[in-house]
């Protein structure tokens, strides 16, 4: 059990219900401030600076002029209420200004104040304000209580999607000097490092060393984890907390298994050791397209022909929509194979081609749900058609365990709640609002568990995966009750010459 | 020609300036302002073709409201399309001869009136009546909203009740529309009406309603999902991408 947290856990109602809203109940909430140590390496200014409310309007000026998206929604929003209860933060704290609408129009009021019409000549009119102190406080608190999730964006009739505003709200922040220390300390050691870990060369190593004996250990088979290995076909990228994290690194062990098993050749790079990008989180093109570049410069390096990201859902999002952008054009690699694929489609092609043998039974100490992650939900694809990446993850787990329940269909697939933990948020001095933003997916999940004995929740996101290890114990639930995808596969596959297999020999002989 | 008929003359054209101006100005706005990055919600349609379907079941079904909120979705769209049908229905004021499919119009015209005031009733009445609307409403939405019912309740007064000399207004307009001004008849809910459509006019570009050129320019939903068959680079991140080399 965790220990008696200091807030209230919200209880887990037998039915969604849209709560009543009460105000200001998450005012107290902000994460912590980063350090001129941490701003200055992304090229933003150290500690706010003297004249932060020009430099701020400036900034957002220069933000409408670089992104359609973020002008048109300022503009097109109508107040007709269609996502105040679709954000996973307003239902689980009931703080309005957790509502999309009201948490875009923090900022939006500021634009109309100062770049529209009515918002110049009458502000009371229109609900336009000076960008004040406590206009920026509210910024600081409400757009750290944005995971960008997206799921207001389905649902709003012109698509306005908050993610893009809070996005923009924590670039004007960071250009006057008031970051996050949590995404900016991260992206820092992507920058200097490799990965949002700091994990160096030797430590990688020295842990996918040891990952080679325990599948050794288990199985008899000698499955490798080749890093910086020049010449291979695959440059497989995946978030760094897939080399120490549970079950983040069962996940891991699953892709090694697979591409092992068929025959493929491929590698890590300790250059390009993170498939996390939060250049995403804090809405800054430039420090998003750096580490992106790190992928390029280590598939040019090792001279791979094909980049395979690992289970993560913003990295997802920024390899599938992004990375032809941040960096391509990726003629160098082989043209038979989409760039970048994700470690699912290399999977799910595998299985329907008949190359891998699942045992499911492995896996019968389960009963299993799948979390959608909301990036690779509502941002991304897999495959060849809309909705792949609903079909494809929910394929390799049925291909590889007997029970399988889905959660109600408006918490799933583009309805899928996030895990509370996204965009950014996923640090402790935030923890309130993770365990109360992870309300509707406990609720959702309680209800498989009562109906089905679900027994396990599998995702292939590592911040859901951390997000969850974390929070469930909150809701009466083992932290051990999050599973990676991989992990099932790992579970289940029977490896050429392994121990498994000559198990399986024998069972069907007798 | 009257002092008040000329008073409505030049509100007219200077209400059709601002409305046609600021659109235009919008729209070049929305147009020309680059969208680096691919971020359609997905799913999404893979084709341009595909898009196209998209937008018009958006425009014409208000698909993702339906999904959101039926309430919202029912007095939304009772709204829009009774105010559709009843602008086509005021063609008649500005053709001569009225064509065709105008003509077979005006009945259903006339009521789409009702429907029209009915679902922005509904719409107000969530407004004032729902915490979390309400929280998020300021003094321009309801105000706003009592435009529109003004509008439409000074028309339907007109039209179902006591009546106006039909002939006249529509020589007023042919008369705007080929600079040959006539007077319009001093009938006070009439000037109403007028008076509070070219107000309507005026706020346009400057209000809310830009959601209506807005809408077709919202990236979320007119990209293509397809960023790995086609690289997407905007013209900022093209020269940012050649200054570092």
């Amino acid at each position: 059990m965790a220990e008696q947290p200091a807030f209230d856990v919200p209880e887990l109602k037998p039915y969604p219900v849209i709560p009543k809203l009460v105000e200001d109940t998450m005012a107290h909430s902000q994460p912590f401030v980063a350090k001129s140590d941490f701003q200055e390496p992304l090229g933003f200014p150290g500690e706010l600076v003297d004249d932060w409310q020009d430099v701020a309007i400036k900034k957002m000026g220069e933000l409408t002029d670089r992104y359609r998206s973020l002008q048109v929604f300022l503009d097109s929003c109508v107040k007709c209420g269609a996502c105040t209860d679709k954000c996973h933060y307003y239902l689980g704290t009931t703080d309005p200004k957790n509502m999309p609408v009201a948490r875009q129009d923090l900022f939006r009021k500021v634009y109309r104040r100062y770049y529209t019409f009515a918002g110049k000549h009458m502000p009371w009119l229109v609900g336009a304000e000076d960008l004040t102190e406590e206009v920026l406080d509210d910024w600081y608190k409400y757009f750290h209580q944005c995971s960008q999730c997206r799921r207001c964006s389905v649902y709003c009739p012109y698509g306005i999607d908050t993610a893009e505003i809070s996005m923009a709200a924590r670039e004007v922040m960071d250009s006057i000097g008031k970051g996050q220390k949590y995404c900016n300390e991260i992206i820092g050691k992507v920058h200097t490092i490799g990965n949002n870990l700091g994990l160096p060369e030797p430590a990688l190593l020295d842990t996918l060393e040891g990952l080679e004996e325990e599948i050794e250990e288990d199985t008899g088979v000698a499955v490798k984890f080749p890093l910086d290995q020049k010449g291979a076909d695959i440059l497989l990228v995946t978030p760094s907390a897939d080399f120490f994290a549970e079950p983040h690194v069962d996940g891991l062990i699953g892709y090694a298994k697979v591409l092992h098993e068929a025959g493929l050749s491929w590698t890590l790079s300790s250059h390009a050791s993170e498939a996390a990008n939060f250049g995403m989180f804090i809405g800054s093109y430039e420090n998003m397209r750096k580490v992106a570049l790190r992928i390029r410069e280590a598939a040019l390096d090792l001279g791979v022909k094909r980049i395979v990201f690992g289970e993560c859902g913003h990295a997802w999002r920024v390899a599938y929509s992004f990375l032809n952008t941040l960096a391509g054009p990726f003629d160098f690699l082989d043209p038979q194979y989409p760039v970048p694929q994700h470690i699912c489609e290399v999977t799910h092609g595998l299985i329907q081609d008949g190359k891998l043998r699942l045992n499911k039974s492995e896996n019968d100490d389960m009963v299993l749900t799948y979390h959608d992650s909301c990036n690779v939900a509502r941002a991304s694809r897999m495959g060849d058609i809309p909705g792949g990446q609903f079909e494809i993850p929910r394929a390799i787990i049925r291909a590889s365990c007997n029970h399988f329940y889905d959660m109600p269909a408006d918490t799933v697939r583009e309805a899928t709640y996030c895990c509370g933990g996204g965009g950014g948020l996923l640090t402790d001095d935030l923890i309130e609002l993770r365990v109360k933003g992870a309300l509707p997916r406990m609720e959702a999940l309680q209800q498989v568990v009562e109906d089905h004995g679900v027994t396990h929740m599998a995702a292939i996101c590592a911040i859901c995966k951390s997000q969850f290890a974390k929070v469930l114990t909150y809701y009466g639930f083992q932290m051990d009750q999050i599973v990676s995808v991989h992990q099932l596969v790992s579970n289940a596959i029977i490896l050429t010459g392994s121990e498994q297999e000559k198990e399986a020999e024998l069972s069907e002989a007798a | 020609m009257d002092a008040a008929s000329l008073a409505l003359t030049f509100l007219y054209y200077g209400a059709a300036l601002v409305l046609v101006l600021g659109l235009a100005l919008r729209i070049r706005r929305y147009a020309t302002v680059p969208a680096p990055l691919k971020i359609p919600t997905t799913p999404a349609p893979t084709s341009r073709t595909g898009v196209v379907l998209r937008m018009i079941r958006e425009l014409t079904l208000f698909e993702s409201l339906f999904k959101s909120n039926k309430w919202i979705w029912l007095f939304g769209w009772m709204f829009h399309f009774g105010l559709l049908l009843v602008l086509l229905r005021h063609l008649r004021y500005f053709t001569d001869p009225v064509w065709g499919w105008v003509a077979f119009l005006q009945p259903y015209g006339k009521y789409a009136s009702l429907m029209m005031v009915i679902g922005l009733l509904g719409l107000w009445f969530r407004r004032l009546a729902v915490d979390r609307v309400r929280y998020i409403s300021a003094l321009s939405d309801h105000l706003m909203l009592a435009l529109l019912i003004a509008i439409g309740a000074t028309g339907i007064a007109m039209t179902f009740a006591v009546g106006t000399d039909v002939v006249a207004v529509k020589a007023f307009f042919l008369g705007l529309m080929w600079f040959d001004w006539q007077t319009l008849p001093s009938d006070p809910l009439l000037y109403s009406h007028l008076i509070l459509v070219a107000l309507l006019m005026l706020v346009f570009p400057f209000s809310k309603l830009l959601h209506a050129p807005g809408v077709f320019f919202s990236p979320t939903r007119n990209q293509a999902d397809n960023p790995r068959e086609h690289r997407h680079i905007s013209a900022w991140a093209l020269k940012l991408e050649k200054g570092n080399g």
